[in-house]
């Protein structure tokens, strides 16, 4: 099958990408990955998108961003690309055994989130320890749980799990958070939520039968250590950009996203693209995501026509 | 949901799905989980090219809770993969189709 354009990941970049291209009647295909809406649909509440005077529930928001490409003609494909060959032009996209050749390629993979890289964290992995408290948080009613972060995704895991577990307590490397004001605030005034600052998880005690039973966790100013009993880790500290499958293929920065020349969306190769936070370690919101996408699509369509 | 998509519940899960002579595949999902809504339509695909070969159903874990916590399950989606009563095989998260029909391959 062949493209003039075609878009690899689903989240607000994307498919803000597919809308104006498709509107463009470049028929692109849209490659949704295993998550498809993006990290979106793990949040809930998204209450800074303009538009949506009383907030709108992150997945409905991404259903919207499908239906509204689609309208104009986006092919949604619920495939994981697993390679792309860039060398020559058309560019080939390999998915499911399939190929699929492209004039022009936008890259919307945007980042997951970071995981603290143990073994007993990839062991107990659904069993206790998450990355996604909308997900699993309904499993830990009554129970105690730890979050692991600083930032504003750890903040808003903190006050979510409140709702169904008994405690909550913030596992924190440093001594004070660097999450938004209003986020920290919340979380301060929260009863159910503690803090530990200057700590760091060391190992994550459990098994697939009783799923996390506790956490080993060193103070990092006094380099003691305690054992902290548990039945829930959420991991919230940072994104990584999902880059693996173009290392080697456009530049990259040493973070691992894609480089793009200022002021644009061109990639440091000739007709791919690059928006969203695969691209953006600074602002990561949904509006600049989107924001971006529309420029990948205007820069590839002008791309196109040259 | 689609005809060959199943609703597993406490109540029938020891009949339709213990006793199940095909394999079966459960799908535990909530209305409130973003990627459990994702890979809703894949799991309809499976269920109608497995049909005959596989029992494809769901267990919403608000409505079931006895059933999702017999299975220890902490996270969803989970795909529970049951052969004559016995798990066989666990898939946590969304994952791309071809994983789910390999493993359903092996077991058909």
């Amino acid at each position: 099958m062949k493209r003039k354009v075609i878009i690899i990941g689903s989240g607000p970049a994307g498919l803000t990408a597919a809308i104006y291209l498709a509107r463009a009647n470049l028929n692109p295909i849209v490659f949704e990955g295993t998550q498809p809406g993006g990290q979106l649909t793990i949040t809930t509440d998204v209450e800074n998108y303009p538009g949506f005077p009383d907030g709108i529930m992150g997945p409905d928001m991404m259903d919207n961003f499908r239906k509204q490409a689609q309208r104009f003609g986006a092919e949604c494909l619920y495939e994981t690309v697993d390679k792309v060959d860039l060398s020559t032009r058309p560019f080939t996209i390999s998915s499911n055994n399939h190929e699929y050749s492209a004039e022009s390629i936008i890259i919307s993979t945007g980042a997951s989130a970071k995981l603290l890289g143990l073994k007993s964290e990839s062991d107990l992995m659904g069993n206790g320890v998450s990355a996604c408290a909308t997900c699993d948080g309904f499993f830990f009613k009554n129970k105690k749980v730890l979050v692991v972060g600083g930032g504003d995704s750890a903040m808003e895991e903190a006050t979510f799990l409140t709702k169904f577990a008994s405690e909550v307590k913030i596992v924190h490397r440093r001594d004070e958070f660097r999450a938004s004001k209003i986020m920290v605030e919340r979380v301060l005034s929260n009863p159910k939520i503690k803090v530990m600052y200057n700590s760091s998880i060391e190992e994550i005690v459990g098994n697939l039968k009783n799923g996390v039973t506790s956490a080993i966790i060193k103070d990092t100013k006094t380099g003691v250590i305690k054992e902290e009993t548990c039945d829930g880790i959420f991991m919230a500290i940072g994104h990584t950009p999902n880059t693996k499958l173009f290392n080697g293929l456009v530049k990259l920065d040493e973070a691992g996203y894609i480089i793009t020349k200022p002021d644009s969306t061109y990639t440091s190769l000739d007709g791919v693209f690059a928006c969203g936070d695969v691209q953006d370690h600074t602002y990561r919101q949904a509006v600049t995501a989107a924001g971006s996408g529309c420029m990948a699509a205007i820069d590839a369509e002008r791309w196109l026509e040259k | 949901m689609s005809e060959n998509v199943h609703e597993f519940t406490d109540q029938n899960f020891n009949n339709d799905v213990e006793q199940s002579e095909l394999p079966v595949l459960i799908d535990f999902w909530a209305t409130w989980c973003g990627p459990c809504k994702a890979i809703a339509p894949m799991i309809e695909e499976i269920a109608e090219e497995f049909n005959g070969k596989v029992k494809v159903g769901k267990v919403d874990v608000d409505k079931n809770q006895d059933t999702a916590m017999k299975f220890g399950v902490r996270s969803i989606p989970t795909l529970l993969v049951i052969k004559n009563g016995e798990v066989v095989n666990q898939i946590v998260g969304a994952v791309p189709k071809s994983n789910i029909t390999n493993v359903l391959n092996e077991v058909i």
